[in-house]
């Protein structure tokens, strides 16, 4: 039993990365009619915006003792926390607390980025074919992580979580369930995270009057500017939206996965499918496709299966989209007419 | 001129003496003339081609591998401090270069990949005319840029490269290797896990899924089921692989109390850290603590892995904290020049810079007969990893295999590892026919 428990948590939680970013995906598809293959670098810059946050916080002076020597001889390279020295206690809680906290630097970067992204670039494409659109934003996409390679290296760069969400829950005795069911605290939070986020989205789409204009642009958007209402400037700013989901979506998975500059590109295609396999401009496909096939990956993995089906754990994510694409060709919850000719 | 009165015989003797005169020229290039071997020096340099990962997963480690070789042409030219070239025994190097002739050297990007690895390095051979190539991270790239170079009629000296099979199966005349190999840290690390964390275990092997990966995960399993312990499950994860979760949740629940993790680089980093944070290390399991071993450490990932590397058992080629001169030296050398100590990716790069400079300087020639002549069967010392054999029958290196253990107390970043256990050359040799395959013809002509 604890084996099932596990599998449909570790499921949820990579559901929730994959929803996360298709979210993004398809709001941008279905707002603007962009297919924006750049979304999976705005994840990227997102998760490096927790390392530039975590390096400030950890700042160091470096001063020389000239009475101790490096193995290589040279004087020994002494450093001292700046931050920590600085603010006390303060400090060291901004040390813990950066993965959070550099949630408010990764915001209004992300914003920004998103804007110069959508006005500088992306606007010139609206018009042209989605192959033209894939072409310019993976060539974008290529110049973002090469960028960031440069500042920061091609390794991995490690963020940690708080010191008190670094260890495992013990589910079993918090929630009774199984018998030993331990699970990442920070995977869990990033869990309760994803679906904070993804219901924040759909409340502002579904409860706000804002929301209530671009839906009705997403529907129609002639009609829309009829009324007088500038649908362009409400999408760009769905563009921001979007950008900023992904940042958060990369800035709490740091500690996960240790960012690297490729880091977007390993996400990009698989939310791609999971756009697709839940419709192209649909929102609720994007979340419940997410879910899907992040349950249906973690299942696929298991030794049991893969001895049987030995590598189906790597395919699995394109076969489901094969058999949906067979028998539902507008996917799980795909609208009609979209990207229908 | 009226093209009528052309007749046949006077337009093929025509074009005949034009043909011929257009091509004189390069009928006295150096490249037309018959070589004695390929890529015969003729000037007064000589170029080395250095094959490294500069992007991909191992790319921190192909640049750590560049600056090792970057340092090894300037001791050859005797320029610098002269590092390992000072406590190299067996050495007839004179810090002048080679022969007489200053060491130039090309570099490209491998990617770590095969077919990356050979394309880099035939540029180097034909268009730089790259007198030996030497460089990897990756055991694909460094059996496909061995076989390259046998066929072009060049030496390779292999850079990083674990798999049993770069001198097992896929062993060639013109290629050499310093590294140790996947059945050496089987044979190293088993006694010591063993002894460490008992001989009634049950493992659970997650492995990187291509050709290193799987020589990794034989050779740990061969050594530990002899020792007692048994093979709960092995499963194979792609190569570059960022979130593992889903093969880890099924080892909490598989019977196993020892997760081994065949992995290395940025893989190894996220599968160690993925394992901790899944409170593995925390828990219990048929009555003993459950376990992580990483076979074959990558020390410049392990600080990507930070804290979870803490008393972590693995094993390594060369580290820059041990004592003897010849180490001291090179890592004298490398930290003045570079501000860090360097890596074993690093140190193999150099050594094996080092290793052909002196047998083309013993031998007389840049001729790869000559020069595997030499190398053959060659013991040297003062290297950093002892007394060592470059064996004849398969061209590999045989010496000290450093088993190494995480540092539970690090000092500073570079303080991540600490030297466990030296295990001697004895217990990790075999027979140069334990996996077959042939060396073959040395091959030199282009």
């Amino acid at each position: 039993m604890d084996w099932l428990i596990l599998q449909f948590l570790n499921g949820l939680d990579k559901g929730g990365a994959y929803a996360l970013i298709a979210l993004g995906l398809t709001l941008v598809f279905g707002t603007l009619g962009v297919v924006n293959f750049a979304h999976g670098a705005l994840f990227m810059i997102g998760a490096f915006c927790a390392v530039v946050f975590s390096r400030l916080v950890r700042l160091e002076t470096v001063t020389v003792d000239p009475e101790r020597l490096s193995p290589w001889g040279t004087p020994l390279e002494v450093r001292t926390p700046m931050v920590e020295v600085w603010l006390g206690d303060f400090g060291t809680f901004l040390v813990q607390y950066s993965v959070p906290l550099s949630i408010l630097l990764a915001i209004p970067v992300m914003l920004l980025i998103g804007w110069v992204m959508e006005r500088g670039l992306i606007r010139h494409f609206y018009k042209r074919t989605h192959a033209e659109q894939i072409l310019v934003t993976f060539g974008l996409a290529i110049v973002l992580q090469e960028i960031i390679k440069a500042f920061f290296g091609a390794n991995a760069i490690p963020v940690y979580a708080p010191e008190a969400f670094s260890s495992s829950l013990n589910l079993s005795e918090t929630l009774g369930i199984g018998t030993s069911v331990f699970y990442p605290w920070w995977r869990l939070i990033y869990l309760a995270s994803a679906l904070l986020i993804i219901g924040l989205v759909i409340a502002f789409l579904q409860f706000t009057t804002y929301g209530m204009v671009i839906r009705a642009g997403m529907e129609d958007r002639q009609t829309v500017g009829f009324l007088g209402i500038n649908i362009q400037k409400r999408f760009t700013v769905v563009f921001g939206i979007a950008a900023v989901v992904a940042g958060v979506a990369g800035v709490l998975y740091a500690p996960i996965v240790s960012p690297n500059y490729h880091l977007g590109m390993d996400f990009l295609v698989l939310s791609f499918v999971v756009v697709v396999v839940g419709g192209m401009g649909s929102i609720p496909g994007a979340v419940f496709a997410g879910f899907l096939l992040g349950i249906v990956e973690s299942f696929a993995s298991m030794a049991a299966v893969t001895r049987v089906l030995p590598a189906i754990d790597q395919v699995i994510l394109y076969v489901v989209a094969i058999i949906v694409l067979l028998t539902l060709p507008r996917g799980l919850m795909g609208r009609k007419g979209v990207m229908e000719g | 001129m009226n093209f009528r009165s052309v007749d046949r015989r006077r337009f093929l003797k025509t074009t005949a003496i034009a043909g011929a005169g257009l091509a004189m020229p390069t009928i006295f290039t150096s490249a037309s003339r018959a070589q004695e071997f390929c890529n015969a020096p003729t000037g007064s340099s000589v170029v080395f081609g250095f094959s490294v990962p500069l992007s991909g997963p191992y790319a921190d480690e192909g640049a750590d591998q560049l600056r090792g070789y970057e340092l090894a042409v300037q001791h050859i030219n005797g320029e610098g401090d002269g590092g390992m070239l000072n406590t190299f025994k067996g050495s007839v190097l004179k810090g002048n270069g080679i022969l007489g002739k200053k060491v130039e050297f090309v570099s490209g990007d491998s990617q770590a990949l095969a077919d990356a690895g050979r394309a880099t390095s035939n540029r180097m051979i034909e268009r730089d005319g790259a007198i030996m190539v030497t460089g990897s991270v990756s055991s694909a790239e460094a059996i496909a840029v061995q076989s390259l170079c046998s066929d072009k009629g060049i030496i390779y000296m292999a850079g990083l490269t674990h798999s049993n099979d770069t001198t097992g199966k896929d062993k060639r005349r013109n290629g050499f290797r310093h590294f140790f190999n996947a059945y050496m840290s089987g044979q190293a690390l088993a006694p010591v896990i063993v002894d460490a964390y008992g001989s009634d275990r049950r493992a659970y092997h997650i492995t990187a899924d291509y050709n290193w990966g799987w020589s990794q995960e034989e050779s740990i399993v061969e050594a530990t089921e002899r020792l007692g312990w048994e093979t709960a499950e092995r499963v194979l994860t792609p190569l570059g692989t960022s979130d593992y979760s889903q093969w880890l949740t099924p080892v909490a629940n598989s019977g196993a109390d020892v997760l081994v993790l065949n992995h290395y680089g940025n893989d190894m980093a996220n599968a160690l850290t993925q394992a901790v944070q899944f409170g593995l290390r925390d828990r219990q399991a048929n009555g003993k603590n459950f376990e992580i071993v990483v076979p074959m450490f990558s020390d410049l990932n392990a600080q990507a892995a930070g804290e979870a590397v803490e008393g972590i058992l693995g094993t390594a080629n060369w580290m820059w904290k041990l004592e003897d001169e010849g180490t001291q030296a090179f890592v004298r050398s490398f930290g003045q020049a570079y501000g860090q100590p360097p890596s074993q990716s690093a140190h193999t790069g150099y050594v094996q810079a080092l290793l052909y400079a002196n047998a083309c300087e013993m031998a007389g020639t840049f001729n790869p007969e000559g020069v595997v002549e030499v190398l053959e069967d060659f013991e040297f010392d003062g290297l950093g990893d002892g007394p060592t054999l470059y064996r004849g029958g398969d061209h590999q290196c045989f010496k000290q295999v450093l088993v190494v253990k995480g540092n539970d107390d690090p000092a500073d970043r570079f303080d991540i590892q600490n030297v466990h256990q030296v295990v001697d050359a004895e217990q990790v040799t075999y027979e140069p026919d334990k996996w077959g395959g042939e060396l073959g013809p040395v091959r030199s002509q282009c």
